[in-house]
């Protein structure tokens, strides 16, 4: 299957193992990712400011997609729900989709809703699903033990998730995780709150939002907590060191993402798949994988 | 306790908010506090407090709502939304608050230079050489910038003053 990858602000320039790792992964499994040099920002920056700017923001994206006819896949949660949330209110209410595309005529676009926002975990558990990357692995990552976080915007609204993930029970990051071979570690705090959201307006608040999770996590003895969202990076890996000094605590709890993983899984090595970005390294996960 | 004064109380505000894009659902809070047991935040700062922030909405606390601090603290998690029994959709609520805050130019600077970056580069972050010379150690293609739409999409005028 075809889909434009949709990388927005913050993959691209600071999250280089996440983007290669997603790319490599895709086109193992068999999706042809297609990129559009005209992609710019969702618009969730501004929503706070105005909520019609974030709109039309997104609505050129998906415009631009509209015009190649073909679906979207977003590496970051926020983008993948602000597009999606925006493309479904460009369906359902009229009156936005013509306040919308009068905004978007000056620029020469026109838009109708009719393009398709997913995540690359619904991507991969839609179109390849757990089954199809079982049968993909050719290393299992056996004796690793991996802690899921989803993120909020993964989850909710979850009128948006119908038919894909429930935001009170979640299960589809966890069975990815299970199909690599790795153990799913489950702990008290998985459905938290990264707190990236308020990160540049209280830092106090959100590194203790992010504290309870990355304690929770070290105490189960996982070798990584699995990402997928650029933001709860900032929280999870960026501030890691600072919430370790500020709380007293004794926290090296390796951050990755889902596809670097996945990646190892099918046989891939830690060098294609970025591990050398990633700012706690995972030692002991590589040294098992790999020796 | 703060006293409430009754003259500077605005009417009108609870209809504002509620004409805001997200804001439509306000009125039909029964005041249950769901949102506030839900809420990741108000634990952490009880300046934040969804339902309170509610009441002070319709009771028409106009300048003690959209001149403070703590309707910023909000992280978007969704989770007062998921929980309330009436619809409110309280994340869509806080943000037609911050955006009327925003058009009487109550705005943290930090949202006012996303904004600005916004319009000059069409992203958050400026691409550059160095950017794109990484990016390509890593076999990925260059960004590319289009900041040409922007300008035209985003007005100067549409953000407070």
């Amino acid at each position: 299957m075809e889909a434009l990858l949709y990388l927005g602000c913050t993959v691209p320039i600071r999250n280089l193992n996440y983007e290669v790792s997603a790319r490599l992964t895709a086109k193992a499994l068999g999706i042809t990712f297609r990129d559009l040099e005209e992609f710019s920002c969702c618009g969730f920056p501004l929503k706070s400011l105005n909520v019609e700017d974030t709109m039309v923001t997104a609505a050129r994206n998906l415009a631009l997609a509209e015009r190649e006819d073909l679906d979207i896949c977003a590496l970051c949660n926020a983008c993948a729900g602000t597009l999606n949330e925006v493309a479904h209110q460009i369906r359902t209410r009229p009156e936005i989709r013509e306040k919308i595309n009068q905004r978007l005529r000056p620029i020469g676009l026109h838009v109708e809703g009719k393009v398709r926002v997913r995540n690359f975990m619904r991507l991969l558990w839609e179109e390849i699903g757990v089954e199809g990357i079982r049968k993909a692995v050719t290393r299992p990552l056996e004796g690793i033990m991996l802690a899921p976080h989803y993120g909020c915007h993964y989850l909710k609204p979850s009128e948006l998730n119908v038919g894909f993930d429930s935001s009170e029970t979640p299960r589809t990051l966890s069975e990815m995780i299970g199909a690599t071979g790795a153990e799913v570690v489950n702990y008290p705090s998985l459905l938290d709150c990264c707190g990236g959201g308020l990160l540049g307006m209280s830092e106090e608040v959100a590194n203790a939002m992010a504290a309870r999770k990355l304690v929770d996590v070290s105490k189960t003895g996982a070798h990584a907590l699995v990402l997928v969202c650029p933001f709860c990076n900032v929280m999870y890996e960026g501030q890691q060191k600072k919430i370790a000094k500020s709380t007293g605590l004794d926290l090296k709890t390796p951050v990755v993402y889902y596809p670097q993983v996945l990646g190892l899984a099918l046989g891939m090595t830690s060098e294609q798949l970025g591990f050398k970005l990633n700012r706690i390294k995972p030692a002991s996960l590589l040294k098992i994988v790999e020796g | 306790m703060t006293k409430i004064n009754l003259n500077r109380l605005d009417p009108q505000f609870k209809n504002r908010v509620a004409e805001q894009p997200g804001g439509e659902g306000l009125k039909a809070c029964f005041a249950c506090k769901a949102c506030t047991a839900a809420c990741p935040i108000q634990p952490l700062d009880k300046r934040y407090d969804p339902r309170k922030i509610i009441r002070m909405v319709l009771l028409g606390m106009k300048d003690q709502v959209l001149g403070s601090d703590f309707i910023w603290l909000c992280s978007s998690c969704y989770s007062c939304q998921e929980v309330c029994p009436q619809n409110v959709r309280f994340t869509e609520v806080m943000y037609a608050i911050k955006n009327l805050a925003a058009q009487e130019a109550c705005i943290p600077p930090g949202l006012m230079a996303q904004r600005s970056l916004l319009r000059k580069h069409g992203r958050l972050y400026e691409v550059g050489e160095f950017e794109n010379e990484k990016r390509l150690k890593f076999g990925l293609p260059p960004i590319i910038e289009h900041p040409e739409d922007f300008e035209k999409l985003l007005p100067d005028q549409s953000v407070g003053v």
